[in-house]
């Protein structure tokens, strides 16, 4: 069981690991591996604890249930795989900033927390506006042949490789 | 009741799963999924584009038979494009996906519990309140590639063309190999 305790698995284990997962959850459960819909369900459910008649009359959130589902466990479930896993490797640490940007933009807590909050406002407008996310679009909406998700995957990149290359410079 | 449960508690386990593989294979750390961005660690690309594979193929197989659902998303290429860069402005800011997200919270990373998860939860309901002006302005739009798979119209054996398209995927990494990465 010392494969347990290792730090990192090749990618391309990790990769066929995981590709066999979203099999699993389209056999058992029906549903394909995502994670960005759950976010916009626990907003919608924390928002209507302060104002339900505007989430009720919400037209995009009568779209969905707004209530404890498969896919809100599914990001439960992240969390706590990700936490055991890091904790049996010893590769569980406790950061508020970075070492890359740390060392390469600024050690401050205060701008660090600044920008990813920025940067999560963006990608829960964008995760909802493309209909999905990398777990979603890029590996689940890929292998179901889904040409959305094929353009999706690729605008993900090409914004992110575009923000890395202006924040950390060539 | 009882079957309710059952879904909840298959979506922990798969979760649980799905989070112990994204941290044992780097990806729930920002330096990893930043290096991809940087271009300077392919980690990430080789772990999506190896479970696309495995996934498109073990899909290829069961769909015929019936045994799993092909289900895409709503939408369109005009929504992908603008939606998938906003993404990926946020993504590039951030230094983590909605998935990791999740993942580097048990990873530890006080940034993604204090930053990306109040954030993303935050951009979602900003979303929800542009939603009917995006909508009714014609920003967000339906096109004949909504819920299209490509699966739905092959006709016959689906892996006459996933078996290239994996042979593809397979050679992009190849090459990824070969120059060092």
């Amino acid at each position: 069981m010392d494969f347990l305790m290792l730090d990192r698995w090749s990618p391309y284990i990790i990769g066929v690991l995981i590709g066999l997962l979203n099999i699993g959850a389209l056999l058992v459960s029906k549903k394909a591996l995502g994670a960005s819909t759950s976010y916009m369900k626990l907003g919608g459910i924390i928002y209507s604890y302060f104002n339900k008649e505007k989430v009720e009359n919400n037209t995009y959130y009568q779209k969905t249930e707004l209530k404890l589902d498969w896919g809100i466990m599914l990001v439960v479930g992240i969390i706590l795989g990700a936490f055991v896993s890091a904790m049996i490797s010893g590769s569980f640490n406790l950061t508020a900033v970075p070492n890359m940007w740390a060392r390469e933009i600024s050690d401050s807590v205060v701008i660090r927390f600044f920008v990813a909050v920025t940067g999560g406002i963006f990608l829960g407008i964008g995760s909802r506006w493309a209909n999905g996310c990398t777990s979603g679009h890029s590996i689940s909406g890929t292998s179901l042949l889904s040409v959305i998700s094929w353009v999706s995957s690729i605008a993900f990149f090409i914004g992110g490789i575009a923000v890395a290359f202006l924040i950390y410079g060539i | 009741m009882y079957k309710k449960n059952k879904k909840l508690i298959q979506g922990l386990v798969i979760g649980l799963l799905f989070g112990f593989f994204l941290q044992k294979g780097g990806v729930t750390r920002y330096e990893v999924l930043m290096g991809q961005l940087r271009l300077t660690d392919f980690t990430v690309l080789k772990v999506i584009l190896t479970a696309i594979i495995v996934s498109m193929l073990g899909v290829s197989y069961l769909y015929p038979k019936g045994k799993v659902p092909v289900e895409t998303k709503e939408g369109s290429i005009k929504n992908a494009i603008i939606g998938g860069l906003l993404f990926g402005i946020g993504f590039g800011l951030l230094g983590y996906c909605p998935g990791t997200i999740a993942g580097a919270v048990g990873n530890g990373s006080i940034d993604a519990i204090t930053g990306g998860f109040v954030g993303i939860v935050l951009g979602t309901v900003i979303y929800a309140m542009m939603y009917k002006k995006l909508k009714e302005s014609g920003v967000l739009t339906i096109d004949k590639f909504s819920e299209y798979s490509l699966f739905h119209k092959i006709s016959g054996n689906p892996f006459k063309i996933t078996l290239p398209i994996g042979a593809a995927l397979v050679l992009v990494m190849y090459i990824i190999e070969k120059a060092g990465f």
